[in-house]
């Protein structure tokens, strides 16, 4: 994603240096209010660790290699502002001394990669880890989310401004004087590679270095994680069940709820196309619903003889959620619903426990 | 121990130490090319880093192709008085960027729209004339940017690319950071590829692919985590030697008369590209 000199028009350049200047700005200045007189060392050596983890291969499924950009990890450390700095750092330095990526370009590449990249990987991972503890497994989901859809936008970004240089710049015959291809083609090209190879590499080396920080070193990743909770905390109050699990709660209410609601589906007029069971071709009152829904085309005198010998194979105990010992339908349909709910819980409860017995763990409810 | 699958000659760890080793032998080459006698290396780093930058400036901004060609002509007559080979400056840039950037443009030929000048054989896709001009601006823009940028890389010690920053009002406190970074960089890079070497030394044959993703994740925990505790290390010895948060750098460059012709020099080509090339 480093972009070369000469594949964007100065003035795009120009544009984008003077959007990344702010940012520079405001993330130096509270990156000196944060670390006052740290900021020389942490910063320099910080840097130093973004340009490394740019250079480490990751190994990727297929059995392919990808290199990460490590916006994820270096948001997830140091906060938004410090990241931008480091990253954009290790940027300068490969432009300046290694020829990797424009000197023009400079300013594109740090708006893609470290400023777009770092704000967007630390409020996704922010939004998705919660108050999570500092030791939980959501913090890895949350890294590597965050790790993948940062990288991502920043391919966007990339795209897009590969994309619009045909349309505004040309020379008098027509032909794109930088980058040749328009956004449907930059668009895709970029994306399907981000989206893939490059995207993996970011979410498994994001969500990868938080694990092993959580064995290890959990206190680096209190920067981006204020609220959060300390891990016997989030037991004791699972156990009670409150704290980060408590919004499991109201999604408890919402399906009982939804369980007492289940009567009003009496009230839909008319039936659900194709939801016909053979019986339905015999009766004169279900055959004139049939040809409604179907704009009044006659349906077969007959059920079509496929779907009488496949109805044949399995009869639903609770038939049009009524079972047959209820004779009001509205309490069928409230038992039809508990019934469906229940059978959903207790075959994600089986699973979850002969997961936890592969893995050699007891199992706990939540 | 880890035993063995499949063996890959290229996987992650080979992959990982060859980019390592690669990055030092630029970096090695770079500090012998720039402590030669050459002609970039007697100019003045703030007038070279100047002028070039104004001549990659104009390569991006000229609308013609043999204006491009006439900076990239200035660019190799550089390289030669620089005693910078063109075998180096041809594995360094000119293939590379070649086969990258060549690749891309590839496809413009056929999918920009313009008058056809001929058709593929045997596919019979057309070609157009501003396909095949907007490919060549492409692969002559980077090139010739490249060109310049690695001839400045390999003729200026990097502290001195450093110090001609502030000719660009750079803070100084970014361009002490930007300094300290790249000392440490070698330095993490001389950690990470021990971590690397001695897990290899341990290894038989190859390892499976959610082994070497633990591994690679687990390496760069190592040196977030040893980073971390260097920065406050760093951060003391600094204190030690009587650092209160302020940044100077000493400018002890002079120019010399060549130094202004030269500059000069680099200003009138930029202009004249930029005017002629318009």
């Amino acid at each position: 994603m480093h972009i070369p000199d000469g594949y964007l028009s100065p003035s795009t350049c120009a544009v984008l240096y003077g959007a990344a200047a702010p940012f520079w700005y405001t993330a130096l200045r509270r990156t000196k209010a944060a670390l006052m007189t740290r900021v020389v060392p942490l910063l320099a050596v910080m840097a130093a660790l973004s340009f490394i983890i740019m250079m480490f291969n990751v190994p990727l499924p297929g059995g392919t290699t990808g290199h990460a950009v490590g916006m994820g990890i270096s948001s997830i450390i140091l906060g938004p502002w410090a990241s931008i700095l480091a990253i954009s750092i290790a940027l300068a330095i490969q432009a300046l001394f290694f020829g990797d990526g424009g000197i023009t370009t400079l300013g594109a590449n740090c708006f893609n990669m470290a400023i777009v990249g770092s704000l967007a990987a630390y409020v996704i991972y922010r939004l998705a880890s919660g108050r999570a503890a500092l030791t939980s497994s959501r913090r890895v989901m949350a890294a590597a989310l965050a790790g993948y859809i940062a990288i991502n936008v920043s391919a966007l970004c990339a795209a897009v401004e590969f994309g619009i240089q045909p349309v505004f710049f040309k020379d008098p015959t027509g032909a794109p004087l930088y980058a040749p291809y328009p956004l449907r083609i930059t668009l895709p090209a970029m994306m399907i590679g981000h989206l893939t190879f490059a995207g993996l590499a970011e979410l498994v080396l994001t969500a990868g270095v938080v694990a092993y920080l959580q064995r290890t070193n959990p206190a680096l990743l209190k920067v981006s994680a204020p609220g959060a909770i300390i891990a016997e905390e989030e037991e004791r109050e699972a156990a009670a069940g409150t704290g980060a699990w408590r919004p499991v709660r109201p999604l408890w209410a919402a399906l009982a709820l939804l369980l007492v609601l289940t009567p009003l589906g009496i009230l839909a007029a008319g039936t659900a196309w194709g939801e016909w069971s053979a019986r339905d071709f015999s009766s004169p009152q279900q055959r004139e619903k049939i040809a409604e829904a179907s704009r009044h085309f006659a349906p077969p005198v007959q059920a079509p003889s496929g779907l009488r010998r496949l109805a044949a194979i399995w009869t639903a105990p609770f038939p049009q959620y009524a079972p047959t010992f209820v004779r009001r339908p509205a309490v069928g349909y409230v038992l039809s619903a508990m019934f469906g709910v229940g059978a959903v819980i207790f075959v994600s409860l089986l699973a979850g426990a002969l997961a936890a017995r592969a893995r050699g763990k007891p199992y706990e409810l939540s | 121990m880890q035993l063995a699958r499949a063996a890959n000659p290229m996987n992650f760890l080979e992959k990982t130490l060859a980019g390592f080793f690669r990055l030092v032998e630029h970096a090695l080459d770079a500090e012998d090319i720039a402590k030669t006698r050459g002609f970039l290396q007697c100019l003045d780093p703030r007038i070279k880093f100047v002028g070039i930058a104004g001549l990659v400036v104009a390569t991006a901004m000229v609308h013609k192709l043999w204006t491009i060609g006439m900076i990239f002509a200035v660019a190799l007559a550089l390289g030669a008085a620089s005693r910078v080979s063109p075998l180096l400056l041809g594995k360094r840039v000119w293939v590379p960027v070649l086969l990258f950037t060549g690749v891309i443009a590839l496809p413009a030929p056929f999918v920009t729209p313009g008058r056809v000048v001929c058709h593929l054989p045997g596919l019979g896709w057309p070609l157009t004339a501003q396909g095949l001009m907007s490919a060549s601006y492409l692969v002559a823009r980077v090139e010739t940017a490249a060109t310049l940028t690695v001839l400045l890389i390999l003729s200026t010690p990097w502290i001195h690319v450093l110090k001609a920053l502030r000719v660009l009002h750079v803070p100084a406190l970014v361009v002490v950071i930007i300094g300290m970074a790249y000392r440490y960089i070698f330095l993490l890079l001389d950690n990470a590829r021990d971590m690397l070497e001695s897990r290899r030394s341990r290894m038989v044959g190859e390892m499976a692919g959610a082994d070497y993703r633990r591994l690679a994740a687990a390496s760069v925990g190592v040196l977030l985590s040893r980073t971390v505790h260097l920065g406050g290390e760093v951060y003391s010895a600094m204190l030690a030697r009587g650092f209160e948060g302020e940044v100077y750098l000493l400018d002890d460059f002079r120019t010399r008369a060549l130094d202004w012709i030269m500059l000069g020099f680099f200003a009138a080509l930029a202009a004249a590209a930029i005017y002629y090339g318009k």
